[in-house]
């Protein structure tokens, strides 16, 4: 794998932006939970190739406890780690409702890293055009690989696929749209 | 890697065989070509409601051309058909048969009128047992029987009247091989009263004949009326052509963007041709079948109806077999031949079709050659067309055909040129005209049929306007002064007397100015040997008859008047010679080559005064020696005629008929005749009708087939009407946009063809030596019905026009 | 890359009237590998493909298929090859209104001379594989958008083309079915090693081509060249 970006640091990203507590509260809702269990519903819905931290879940756990948004229902005595039962509260009901009732704020994306790449061949008399189709050929690159990884029959990958493909898609008009205009941009910088 | 750059030779073209490589369909088998036709008749076929309709509309218009050409085909044929027939129950004699054998018979005729049908009849007398019997009878019927045509048979089971005068038993039907059709009324009666004419055609009432069918003479109408049927034929069957063209071009711009979707999945050019011939062939094979069905269903409708007394078998309607063959292979094959050519100026590539030629001025010289080729082929027979010389038929019909098509061909130069020109205007003419621009080849050819048919009524028109005279014939009759006419063979006097006494009695009759006639010749006729005898008719009749028939003043019983021909009449030379006061006149009547019987001399009294001739009521104007019974004794005529001149009542619309009753029953060979101020040739009057029918045939064609296009045009461009009307383009204005761009194109056809027309009838008028004379009216009425059936298919297709309009126009496919 | 190139393009020009479409364009196609043209509208993409499908005459330049000349070939020559070699897919309009779906995806075979009985055999298993069985009987005009590109996919593939020409076989398509033909289509080409020369302006549609090429204003750059 070349580097910049990747599927995995993509995913990262969008799931990042997510709050791991909400999330791990709404799997609440159906239900009181093991801690293990909790992880393992998670990955299987939104880890993908990246599996929650088990001491993540934990310490989410933690805050949400001292929040007062989930209770333990009950410790299972054994063998190894102690096994608490979590059920989501009143409190944490509202919260989860309050969560997705909030719109996501729309990502600008502003590619700053990428202008300021342009900006600069452009003033050292380099070729931005061959960056651009540099870059180009990478996204399209990652876009081939998601398109791939779509055939599989798994429905929920294939919209998470999609959401990158649209996203980079974007990312290629933009290209495609700097390159067509960029005389223009070497004659502003330039000036 | 360096081959050359440039030899994209024959890139485009289609392959015409040079070159080196080999197509692989090269010498296309039999199985390719029926795959290929397959394939196109696949298309003609399938293409669901729509592709359907547009074959059925082929077919029909295919079919009604075919039908017409069948019914030509078969007017020939039916003709000879009829006149085999006619020959072949001919009773009049080839020669004298003086005596009779077992197996002569005598006949007389006796036709009659009634109700303004004319009824053939025939009475006959076998003079032995082998007689002949005439065609369709297998026994002669006994005296006082009779065998009837059918039709005759139902005529006189509803009339009383016709009954009375044809009294005879109706012992059966004539069969069809002695009619020419079901509506003719003939009869063959047995007859016992017959007697033999003898050498000199006196003395008797029958001749005597030894069978059927001896004689044959045609109504030789004469080379005006065979240039009149030559081009009539040629005005109603061209547009009949140029609608069997326009019908297999149906749909043509589909077909090519259809074919253009095949040339991309690999169909190279001649394929493509090949399909396109199979789709036009499937629309014409269907049509040929359609034509056939609706000829032959038209034929049987053909047996109940009579034009002017002519009917005609179904059977002997039957096209003559190499005119069927033609019409078979020929509307295919027209089919084919008319695709290619449209295709010729169109390449038909994989992304679609590339008209060629597009932005080339159409060149306008070939398109003038054409008529006047046709002009010059006219132009040897220029005042050539009279009395009895022979019409070039083949020459002359080129000719009128060649200007006809010039009209056409010169068509879509001049729709170009003067669509080309036209600017601005109101929205709706914009659009029709900006349409026009880019389509005036299919706008030229929408309207070439109204063309050629508006061309060609026109050139008729005139033709019959200036040859009316020819046909149309003044009797110098005077209906208000008699009625009716009426001519017996008489023994002598005393019977004419009282067969113009039955005549005045009869119910309806008014007045009846009878006389006798006979004729006289010179004195020493029985020396005369070189047979030139003198011909010198006489007239007996009472004084206020005499008057109806020269310019008597003074006139008593015993008067004599000598009346002296008029101008071109007799012969004044003898009548100057031998009708004198004083002189005499032998009355045993002029013999035909030998002096026969003893001469009966009688002196012209002294007191004889000469009067001028008066036009008599039936128009002729007679001469001779005009004598009051008193006078001169009719018995001492010989062969007298009885003749009756009568004044009918108006009120009593039967009064003819009661006067041919009583006629008829004063023996054989009485004739009567209607007096009427014209008289027109029958064969004129048919071929008048035949105009018309043929030209409101050719129209209701035209018009179908205009409205198709129109329909089709729209569907077309349905989803750019519905864009017009979604930015708020009135309905109104695009309803006029379709009006305009029928009616320039109309308007121009129309000018075209009155010129064309005006032309073609000049030339025609040229022919028979007859002055120039437009006929505006005619031409106005024709351009009217040209007009009249434009805007009929313009109301028509507006129904459709809205409903495309609707929004749902927008709809994608 | 080992394989001789299927198809090749050097410096391709074309123009109509005074516009150039084509300023020199270059393009390998080989076998079994699907290329997307890709470029802004009026770029010149669809003239080259009809360049290279020997469907329009370029004015200059060398375009060679398995190694003949397609320049010098004879309209007949080149129709031939479009049926037996070339299989197309176009975003709308290629299928013939008159026939039922069966028959159109028959009529490349009964073209090159098969019995319509064995043609259309192979024509519905074809329907079959591209999961529009159901339409076989109904005309272009009676199915719906996607139906109508799976069955032009279907008639592109049934005479076992080697090259598919394909100019943005999902422009009249919404993402999902346009998505749903892109997936049948290379799988199909796929299977049968056939070459797909894709023509689209979206990149989600070049995403399922293995390599792409660009052209801009008429000049196309080839990656695996510049590469």
């Amino acid at each position: 794998m070349r580097g910049g970006y990747t599927w995995r640091v993509y995913t990262a990203c969008s799931v990042g932006g997510m709050s791991i507590g909400h999330t791990l509260l709404g799997l609440l809702e159906s239900g009181p939970r093991h801690g293990y269990d909790l992880k393992r519903a998670f990955d299987e819905r939104f880890g993908h190739d990246r599996p929650l931290a088990y001491g993540q879940v934990y310490s989410t756990m933690a805050r949400l406890l001292k929040n007062g948004l989930v209770e333990v229902e009950g410790i299972e005595p054994g063998g190894g780690p102690e096994r608490k039962r979590y059920a989501i509260t009143d409190a944490g009901i509202t919260d989860v409702e309050a969560w997705l009732a909030q719109p996501e704020r729309p990502e600008p994306y502003l590619q700053t890293t990428l202008y300021t790449k342009v900006v600069l061949a452009l003033l050292t008399g380099r070729s931005a055009a061959d960056l651009l189709d540099t870059q180009r050929a990478e996204h399209l690159r990652l876009m081939r690989e998601l398109t791939r990884r779509k055939s599989s029959d798994d429905l929920a990958d294939q919209l998470i696929c999609d959401h990158a493909l649209f996203h980079l898609e974007a990312d290629l008009r933009w290209l495609e749209l700097t390159a067509a205009r960029l005389d223009q941009l070497a004659a502003a910088v330039t000036r | 890697m360096s081959a050359p750059h440039e030899p994209f030779a024959g890139f485009d073209r289609a392959p015409s065989g040079a070159g080196p490589d080999r197509a692989p369909d090269s010498g296309a088998g039999v199985r390719t070509w029926a795959r290929d036709l397959a394939l196109g008749a696949r298309f003609a076929a399938g293409g669901g409601r729509e592709g359907w309709t547009r074959t059925v509309l082929t077919a029909v218009g295919v079919g009604l051309g075919v039908a017409l050409l069948l019914l030509a085909a078969a007017v020939p044929p039916m003709m000879t058909v009829r006149d085999h027939k006619r020959v072949a129950r001919d009773a009049m004699s080839s020669g004298y048969v003086a005596k009779p054998t077992d197996s002569t018979l005598l006949s007389a005729e006796a036709d009659t009128t009634y109700h303004d049908k004319d009824i053939t009849g025939i009475l006959l007398q076998p003079d032995g047992p082998n007689a002949a019997t005439p065609p369709g009878v297998t026994k002669l019927p006994a005296p006082g029987h009779m065998v009837v045509s059918p039709a005759l048979h139902r005529l006189l089971d509803g009339s009383p009247l016709l009954r009375q005068r044809i009294p005879y038993t109706i012992d059966g039907a004539i069969g069809r091989a002695g009619l020419m059709g079901p509506a003719e009324l003939y009869f063959y009666a047995g007859s016992d009263r017959l007697t033999a004419r003898d050498a000199e055609y006196r003395n008797g009432n029958a001749d005597r004949i030894t069978g059927f069918g001896h004689r044959s003479n045609s109504a030789v109408m004469g080379p005006t009326f065979d240039l009149l049927l030559v081009i009539m034929l040629v005005v109603l069957l061209l547009p009949v052509g140029v609608f069997i063209a326009t019908a297999v071009r149906l749909g043509g711009e589909r077909r090519d963007r259809r074919l253009a979707a095949l040339r991309l999945v690999g169909a190279d050019n001649r394929m493509t041709r090949r399909i396109a011939a199979g789709e036009a062939l499937f629309g014409s094979v269907l049509g040929l079948l359609v034509g056939g069905g609706l000829f032959f269903a038209g034929r049987q409708l053909a047996s109940h109806v009579t034009i002017r007394g002519i009917s005609a078998y179904p059977a002997d309607m039957t096209p003559a077999t190499t005119l069927a063959v033609l019409i078979v292979l020929a509307v295919p094959l027209t089919a084919v031949a008319v695709t290619m050519l449209s295709l010729r100026g169109t390449a038909i590539e994989p992304l679609g079709v590339v008209r060629q030629g597009v932005g080339r001025g159409r060149r306008v010289w070939w398109r003038l050659v054409i008529p006047v080729v046709g002009l010059v082929l006219l132009l040897p027979q220029f005042g050539h067309v009279h009395g009895d010389s022979n019409l070039n038929v083949y020459q002359t019909a080129t000719g009128a055909v060649l200007m006809l098509i010039g009209v056409t061909a010169v068509l879509p130069w001049v729709v170009e040129q003067v669509v080309g020109r036209l600017r601005g205007g109101p929205v709706a003419w914009q659009l029709a005209t900006r349409r026009l621009q880019l389509s005036s080849n299919a706008a030229a050819r929408m309207v070439s049929g109204v063309t050629v048919a508006v061309a060609g009524a026109i050139a008729l028109q005139m033709l019959f306007t200036a040859v009316d005279g020819d046909f149309v014939h003044e009797t110098g009759g005077d209906p208000s002064r008699a009625q009716v006419m009426v001519d017996a063979p008489v023994a002598n006097g005393a019977q004419a007397r009282d067969f113009n006494q039955r005549i005045a009695a009869t119910r309806g009759v008014r007045q009846a100015y009878g006389y006798v006639n006979a004729d006289a010749t010179q004195p020493d006729a029985d020396r005369v040997r070189d047979g030139d005898f003198a011909y010198l008719p006489v007239v007996v009749g009472d004084c206020p008859t005499l008057r109806q028939m020269a310019q008597v003043s003074a006139c008593s019983p015993g008067s004599v008047f000598i009346v002296p021909p008029a101008d071109g009449m007799g012969d004044p030379g003898s009548a100057r010679s031998y009708l004198r006061p004083g002189s005499r006149l032998d009355l045993n009547g002029p013999p035909q080559s030998a002096y026969v019987g003893t001469p009966r001399l009688w002196t012209i009294p002294r007191t004889a005064r000469t009067a001028a001739p008066r036009t008599d009521p039936t128009g002729s104007l007679s001469w001779g020696l005009f004598a009051t019974p008193q006078a001169l004794d009719t018995s001492l005529l010989s062969s007298p005629t009885a003749n009756s001149m009568v004044v009918l009542d108006p009120r009593q619309p039967e009064a003819v008929e009661y006067v041919r009753n009583t006629t008829a029953k004063l023996g054989i060979g009485v004739d009567v005749f209607t007096v009427h101020s014209t008289t027109q040739q029958n064969s004129y009057t048919q071929l008048r009708r035949g105009l018309f029918a043929g030209a409101a045939l050719t129209m209701a064609l035209i018009g179908a087939s205009l409205l198709v296009m129109m329909l089709e045009q729209l569907r077309d461009r349905k989803k750019l009407l519905a864009v017009l009307v979604a930015f708020g383009t009135r309905r109104s204005a695009l309803a006029w946009s379709v009006l305009w761009q029928t009616a320039i194109p109309v308007v121009l056809g129309l000018v075209l063809a009155c010129a064309g027309g005006l032309g073609l009838g000049a030339a025609l008028l040229a022919m028979t030596s007859r002055p120039f004379h437009p006929d505006w009216s005619g031409m106005a009425a024709m351009s009217a019905i040209g007009a009249a059936v434009v805007l009929g298919v313009t109301l028509l297709s507006m129904p459709p026009l809205w409903r495309l309009m609707r929004a749902d126009g927008l709809r994608t496919e | 890359m080992t394989t001789e190139p299927l198809l090749q393009a050097t410096d391709v020009r074309k123009s109509y009237g005074r516009t150039a479409a084509l300023d020199g364009a270059d393009l390998t196609v080989r076998a079994g590998e699907v290329v997307a043209v890709m470029g802004p509208s009026g770029s010149g993409k669809s003239t080259l493909l009809h360049c290279l499908a020997g469907i329009v005459r370029a004015d200059s330049g060398e375009l060679r298929y398995r190694g003949q000349d397609l320049t010098a070939m004879s309209d007949g020559r080149r129709s031939a090859l479009r049926r037996s070699d070339f299989g197309f897919v176009f975003q709308f309009g290629q299928l013939v209104p008159e026939l039922t779906c069966l028959e159109n995806v028959a009529i490349p075979l009964r073209l090159a001379g098969e019995r319509r009985r064995a043609a259309e055999a192979k024509a519905a298993a074809w329907l079959e594989r591209l999961e529009v069985a159901d339409v076989a009987g109904q005309r272009p005009g009676e199915v719906s958008g996607g139906q109508g590109q799976r069955v032009a996919v279907a008639r592109a593939l049934v005479a076992g083309p080697r090259v598919i020409f394909a100019d943005e076989p999902t422009g009249a398509l919404d993402s999902l079915n346009g998505e749903r033909v892109m997936r049948l289509l290379t799988d199909a080409a796929h299977d049968t090693g056939a070459a797909v020369v894709l023509v689209t302006h979206e990149a989600r549609v070049a995403a399922y081509s293995d390599r792409e090429i660009v052209v801009r204003d008429g000049k196309s750059r080839d990656t695996e060249r510049v590469s």
